[in-house]
Formats: structure tokens, sequence, C-alpha cells
């Protein structure tokens, strides 16, 4: 009796065993041989101007960059796989190989390293802060005493401001749309979150004309492609990114996607060189 | 396990001040629900028709709304276009517009945690409160409400650990608490990230297990022998 239960619990733990490979082998392998294979590229699906879905199109800098990876890669732009990949979830998708790579506004940053690799930067960001168009008392983050701000919940962003410039008032949101409604209805002053973020939320259709970025960055976000530990295909994405900037394509999608705004990447630190790979 | 205690290191203040938020976000909404909740229970029950009206289509619109909608309604609506401050201090004006949506979402489900209690009264005790000469409200004050309390124990305090874990539903409203840090840990310390789930987790289960036993032990200590 006693037997037959633990060969039971062993033969149930080895199902589970098998399924779970199961799961986690389909993902693998974006080696890049191209032809039938298909490449999972992870990206953000509510951000505009950097990941977008919008209906059955996906639109954004972020998308571009990953497209023009993936064709050095070999891939063609019908065998992309987008997945939906929010903040909290990046490093997960990529342990367990449910994405090949990720192109999501993805800051490089020492505990990241410790579960993911990094290819790139292919830009690098700074926190900035969006105002509504006809507003001048704001000019940077010196001028802040007293504005109330907003940045979502848990940001790098929010952290920074209540960490570094303690005279101001916080309003955190779960995410950038709301803090946009409060900034259009007067309740707050600024919303303040990476700059080619702002940039491409104020690019929006329904937007447009009503905010702009102030342009004085005060933090420096390098943005990578991440990768899982132990990849292959680190330098062959740093080439393509670098290729994607000599080409000028790395500029065009730039401005394509953030006009209107009156928005310029942060020119000393921009296109920036990819670093080698560890 | 150097990593999560690194954790500790970096956000074990900043977890231990979010979750007294959460606590005091559950105390001061469970203080308002109950109030709120016990005057919805009584609308229910009197002999007023338009009163019933009131606290059945209170109930059936606010148990109905997604807590989340009422929380964002606070800050996008109240604070965001009406521009009404509760308190001058710019981050308690959040807590209380918190409690505030916390208490009236809730109120609806202490109302029929309480009418359940009525329910438990049986009706000769009313009519006999209404023979002695006792109007509606003396009747319920002395009569039903005393022993509909002790009767709907259980079930508020069932309301009240949905209280306690709904609190972090005020991160919606701008309100320091312990889903918000739980974020940006997850954010910056991505290396522990399972670990964090379960550190949060294991701090509401120290709460709410002794909620718990506590109700059990009242419902029936407290239980009308009938």
């Amino acid at each position: 009796m006693r037997k037959t239960r633990i060969a039971s619990i062993a033969a149930m733990a080895a199902a589970a065993a098998l399924a779970l490979t199961g799961c986690g082998g389909g993902g693998g392998d974006a080696g890049g041989d191209g032809g039938g294979d298909s490449v999972k590229i992870g990206i953000k699906f509510d951000q505009p101007g950097l990941g977008f879905k919008d209906g059955d199109k996906y639109t954004g800098f972020d998308v571009d960059v990953a497209k023009y990876i993936a064709n050095e890669l070999g891939f063609k732009e019908d065998k992309i796989e987008w997945v939906s990949a929010p903040s909290a979830n990046r490093e997960t998708l990529l342990e367990t190989k449910q994405v090949d790579m990720i192109v999501a506004t993805y800051s490089i940053t020492d505990s990241r390293k410790e579960r993911v690799a990094f290819a790139g930067p292919y830009f690098i960001a700074g926190q900035d802060l969006l105002v509504r168009q006809d507003d001048t008392s704001i000019t940077g983050p010196d001028t802040l005493k007293g504005k109330k701000l907003c940045s979502v919940t848990g940001s790098t962003s929010a952290k920074k401001v209540s960490d570094s410039y303690p005279g101001v008032s916080l309003v955190e949101q779960g995410g950038y749309a709301d803090c946009l409604g409060l900034l259009e209805t007067g309740g707050i002053d600024a919303v303040t979150t990476d700059d080619i973020i702002l940039a491409g939320l104020a690019a929006t259709p329904a937007n447009k004309g009503k905010f702009k970025v102030v342009g004085n960055t005060f933090t420096e976000e390098k943005y990578g492609v991440g990768l899982t530990k132990g990849n292959d295909t680190c330098e062959k994405i740093n080439t393509a990114i670098s290729k994607m900037i000599k080409d000028g394509e790395w500029e065009k999608s730039l401005k394509a996607n953030t006009e209107g705004t009156g928005y310029t990447p942060n020119a000393d630190l921009n296109p920036p060189t990819p670093e080698p790979c560890a | 396990m150097q990593g999560y205690l690194s954790l500790w290191d970096q956000y074990g203040e900043a977890m231990l001040s979010a979750f007294w938020g959460n606590i005091q976000l559950t105390f001061w909404a469970a203080i308002g629900s109950f109030v709120l909740g016990t005057i919805l229970a009584l609308m229910r029950i009197s002999p007023v028709p338009s009163f019933r009206a009131f606290g059945t289509a209170y109930v059936n619109i606010f148990r109905n709304t997604p807590l989340t909608i009422i929380m964002a309604f606070g800050v996008l609506v109240l604070f965001g276009v009406f521009q009404i401050q509760f308190s001058s201090d710019f981050d308690l004006n959040f807590f209380q517009i918190a409690i505030l949506g916390l208490s009236i979402y809730h109120a609806a489900f202490f109302c029929e945690a309480i009418r359940s209690g009525v329910n438990t009264v049986p009706l000769g005790q009313a009519e006999a409160a209404r023979a002695i000469g006792l109007s509606f409200l003396p009747a319920a004050q002395l009569v039903i409400l005393p022993q509909a309390f002790r009767g709907a124990i259980a079930p508020m305090g069932n309301v009240l650990i949905a209280l306690i874990k709904n609190t972090t539903v005020a991160v919606a409203g701008s309100v320091t608490e312990i889903s918000g840090v739980m974020k940006e840990m997850l954010e910056i310390r991505s290396d522990v990230g399972l670990l964090i789930f379960f550190t949060v987790a294991v701090m509401f289960v120290i709460i709410v297990i002794p909620v718990g036993l506590l109700t059990t032990y009242l419902s029936k200590k407290l239980a009308v022998a009938r």
C-alpha cells in the first residue's frame, strides 16, 4: 500500500517535470539560422511611441528597433511573434524562454544583470518632465518646489523624485495615461518619467499640441535589449544596432514617433555605442 | 539568500511603514464602513418605503462597482477635476480619499452582513418590542440590533478580512501602501522577484489569520442561545 503510494507520487512528479520542460522547450533558439523559425519578441503593448498595439498593428520606436534587429538576424517581419512584456514580468519571460528577446524600455541595471543579459544600449533616455503647453514656470528639476508631480507607482522615476526632491508633492498612479488625465484637468503640474516615454505619450493623436517635454534630463537610463543568460545573439544584435544607427533608420524612426512634441534626445549621449557583450 | 537579506536592508523599513499604512487604512475604513453599514441596514429594515429603496439601491450600486473604479474616481475626479482637498497635507489628502472610497464600498457588505444578523432574530422579538410601545428606532437599538450584531460576527469577520486585503487597492489612489512598495521592489530588485511576492503574502497572512481565529471564537462565544 505504502509502496504504491510513493510510486504514484514519484510518477506524478516525473509527469509534472516532463510537462514543465515541454513548456519551456518551445520558445528557445533565437540562433538566427533564419528559414521557417519565428522569433518571439517582448515589447510593451501600452506605451505609445515606443511599443504600442494598435488594433493588429504594432507601432513605436522599440518596435522599429526590434524589427530591424530581427531582420538582421534573418527573421522577416511576418516571422516575428510579438509578446506583451509588462515591466514586472520581463525577467521571468526571459528566464522561462517565453520570449527570445525583450525590447521594452528596458534599462540596463546591475540587479537585472543577475538574472538576464543585455545587448545594446540602443537608446539613452533620461528622466524628464512633461508639462502643459502653456506652462513656462517649470524648466527643470530645480524649479519644482511646491509643484505637484505625477508618476507611476513603483517606477524608478517616482523613487528618484521622492528621494532627490523632497519639496515636491508626488501623486502615484497606475499608468501614465492616468497621470496625463490629471495634468490636463490641472490636478497636477507635471508628469515625470523617461523623456522618450513622455514624448511618445504627448505625440499620440489625442494629446497632440496639449503638452510639451521640458527637455532637461536629470538621470541616465540605458535602454538595452534583454536576452537570456548564455545567449549567442548578443554580438549580432549589437552589430545590428550599430548598423541601424549608421544607415539613418534609427533617427528616422525616432523622429516619426515623437513628432510634434518639440522633443530631441539628449545629443551628448545619443546615438549610443553598444557596450561589449559580457 | 544574500540577495534576500539585502532586500530587507534596502526595503525593510519601507515595507513595514507601508504595511502600517494598510493597517491604518483598515482601521479607519472598518470604522467608517461599519457605521455607514449599520445605518444602511437600519434603512433596509425600516418601515419607511423610501428608506428601504435607498438602502437597496445603495447596496446594489456599490456592491457591483469594482473598488478600483471607486478609488480611481476619488483621485481622477474628486481630486483631478473638482480639486477637492480634505486636508491641506498633500499625502494625507489621498489617504483620506482612500478611506472614504474603502468605507463607501465596504459599507454595502457590512450592511448585508448586519442584515443577515437581523434575519437571525425571530420576528416575535420585533413584534414584542412594538407591543410594549417602542417605536422603530428604540426597538432596533434595544432589541433587534444587539442580537443582530451577535449573530452577524462571522459574516462581518469575513467582510473585515476582505477589507484588509482590499486596502492594497488604495495604490490606485496614490497612497503609500504595501502593494506600491512591492511594485517598486519588483522594478528595482528583480533579482529576488518571487521572494518579494512571498514576503508580502506572509505579511497579510500574519494579520489575517488572527482576525479569522478571533471572529470564529467570538461568533461561537457570543452566539445568542435560542
